[in-house]
């Protein structure tokens, strides 16, 4: 039985759907990685499953339970870290955990904020502020708060593509041992094909909105752990990622129209001091051409 | 020379120069349109008493000028507590729920327009039962209305303009309702409330002169009435400018805290 189903969802904020009559199912212990463009919809996708937003129609099923609103077992790693400003890191994780264990003693609690906060390699910052933090800390701060729920299912919202591509490949690493080590349920959301294709038993490229839908998954048969080095040079890489990237170039390609339009080409000849001045009309009258835009 | 210090020298001399052109352009009217306006010296020579020993105690009205103003303050504090303690939760609740917005965010928009001089009968005769304190409390009451509407605007714009991204992280965080309130509404909304309470209490110490001088409670207020029934106008400057110094301190305080509580 699939662990996370989502069956013909769909959703939209009022005009044409964002997404359209989406599939997916995932087995227990998967890492899939879904790549797009930039607003498609895949931040809207995660907040489905989340349960933060309601599908206009189509249902989502963990377990065979449909999903009603946000629970502990799906942990969602926020896109833009959504850390609360006025906490440090340690009280961060702190309310996390706080909620969904509340049997905790406090020094029960604060071995378990301890210890992920070492796990993301923070515990020297553990009492700074997130205005305190570089963009790489602060989103292992969000991972590690969503880790320390201990939920069932791990949302990755781009987590990492606000960063550089040394700390980027670092934090992959970190990701990919944490997902070996416990098994979990992975979604990861990226831009990067190459990150999907490091990290993930599955990718599924996300269409073109509006009304973007999964396309169909392709399968990630490379052995692991994976190596960055020579990963680069398998040909079975490299075929995997010609056929997603040209999956993706394909969506855009077929979006691609032109159109035509006025261009005024204002008076610029350039004044001439020499000249007496004139009044009345400009020397030459604007300039219109037309001019084809493809996009 | 350090930077600090030379900014400091720097805004003490234009301080000095700004004080040193007022004076100038003051006694100068004084001396050619405005011959009722007490000159500067004329000023000084009958506030003089009340300075020098501010703290003295002659009379029920002849007091030293930092015990009048401590008379005064002492109300605006009472008057202004109860402002935020009552506008806090009304602009919580005008932010949180567009059905109570609805209902009653008319009835603030007409009330908050109200000069204190209206309210204040009608504070006195609220509390006509209380007897002696019946002036006393029709201050306190016309202070913490007036004072009350900065808050309830601020808070409410405030709650409406928590981002949605923190109200999402209570969520998935499964936050009870007490914890969502004060681990995530308040401390966002702080710095708009701080902002509401720093107008607050400009607008209590505008308040507490014109309740002072129509109940005669003693403080600032009244002793400008007075003193202008008594033609020492020189005072009335003086109390002028006291009301102006205590006004910009408190503003000035208010804005340390606020800036204290500038949340990323
Ligand atoms: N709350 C909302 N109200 C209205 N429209 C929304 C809302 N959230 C998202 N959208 C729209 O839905 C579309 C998809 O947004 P979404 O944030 O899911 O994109 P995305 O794929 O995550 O993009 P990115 O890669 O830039 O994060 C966008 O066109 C966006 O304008
Ligand atoms: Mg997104």
């Amino acid at each position: 039985m699939s662990f996370l189903e989502l069956r013909h969802v769909t959703k939209s904020f009022g005009g044409a759907p964002v997404l359209h009559d989406v599939n997916l199912s995932l087995v227990e212990g998967e890492f899939v990685a879904i790549v797009g463009y930039s607003g498609q919809g895949k931040t809207t996708l995660m907040s489905l499953i989340a349960g933060l937003l309601k599908p206009d129609s189509g249902e989502i099923l963990l377990e065979g339970k449909p999903v009603s609103g946000p629970g502990p077992d799906r942990g969602l790693v926020f896109q833009n870290y959504s850390l609360l400003p006025w906490l440090t890191v340690e009280e961060n994780i702190s309310l996390a955990v706080e909620s969904v264990f509340p049997g905790q003693s406090a020094a029960e609690r604060a071995a378990h904020v301890a210890k992920y906060i070492a796990m993301v390699k923070l515990s020297h910052a553990a009492d700074r502020l997130p205005r305190q933090l570089s963009g790489g800390m602060r989103q292992r701060v969000s991972v590690a708060r969503t880790l320390a729920m201990n939920p069932r299912i791990l949302l990755l919202d781009e987590p990492l593509s606000a960063l550089d591509a040394l700390t980027r490949a670092t934090l992959q690493d970190e990701i990919s041992d944490i997902w070996l080590s416990d098994k979990k349920t992975v979604i990861l959301i990226t831009n990067s094909v190459d990150e999907a294709l490091y990290l993930a038993d599955r990718v599924i490229p996300l269409t073109l909105g509006p009304g973007a839908t999964l396309a169909s998954p392709v399968t990630v048969d490379l052995p692991r752990p994976r190596d960055r080095s020579t990963l680069n040079h398998e040909p079975e890489f490299k075929r995997l990622r010609s056929q997603i990237t040209q999956t993706l170039l394909g969506y855009s390609e077929s979006r691609k129209t032109t159109v035509s339009r006025k261009l005024v080409l204002p008076d610029i000849l350039p004044e001439d001091l020499d000249q007496p001045r004139r009044s009345g009309p400009p020397r030459r009258p604007h300039e219109i051409k037309r001019e084809n835009v493809s996009i | 020379m350090n930077a600090t210090l030379r900014n400091l020298l720097v805004n003490t001399a234009c301080l000095a120069v700004g004080v040193l052109l007022s004076l100038g352009f003051w006694s100068m009217l004084s001396a050619t349109v405005a011959k009722e306006l007490p000159t500067p010296a004329a000023t000084w020579e009958v506030a003089k008493p009340y300075i020098v020993e501010p703290f003295a105690k002659r009379g029920e009205q002849d007091q030293g000028i930092l015990r009048l103003v401590g008379y005064s303050l002492g109300l605006v504090a009472k008057g202004y507590l109860i402002a935020l303690i009552v506008g806090t939760p009304i602009g919580f609740l005008l932010g949180l729920s567009k059905g109570f917005a609805r209902v009653f965010d008319p009835i603030v928009q007409v009330l908050r327009p109200v000069s204190p001089l209206a309210w204040l009968p009608l504070g006195m005769v609220l509390f006509l039962s209380t007897g002696r304190q019946a002036l006393e409390n029709g201050a306190l009451f016309t202070i913490a209305i007036c004072a009350m509407w900065p808050t309830v605007l601020n808070t409410a714009v405030g709650v409406r303009a928590i981002p949605q991204d923190y109200l999402n992280v209570g969520r998935v965080l499964k936050l009870s309702r007490m914890k969502m309130l004060f681990k995530i509404m308040v401390p966002a909304t702080l710095p708009y409330m701080f902002t509401g309470f720093r107008l607050s209490l400009g607008i209590a110490w505008l308040v507490i002169v014109a309740a002072e001088m129509l109940t005669g409670r003693t403080g600032v207020g009244s002793f400008l009435w007075n003193e202008y029934n008594n033609a020492n106008y020189g005072n009335i400057i003086f109390s002028i400018l006291t009301i102006g110094v205590i006004g910009f301190i408190l503003d000035r305080l208010m804005s340390v805290a606020e800036s204290r509580f500038k949340t990323a």
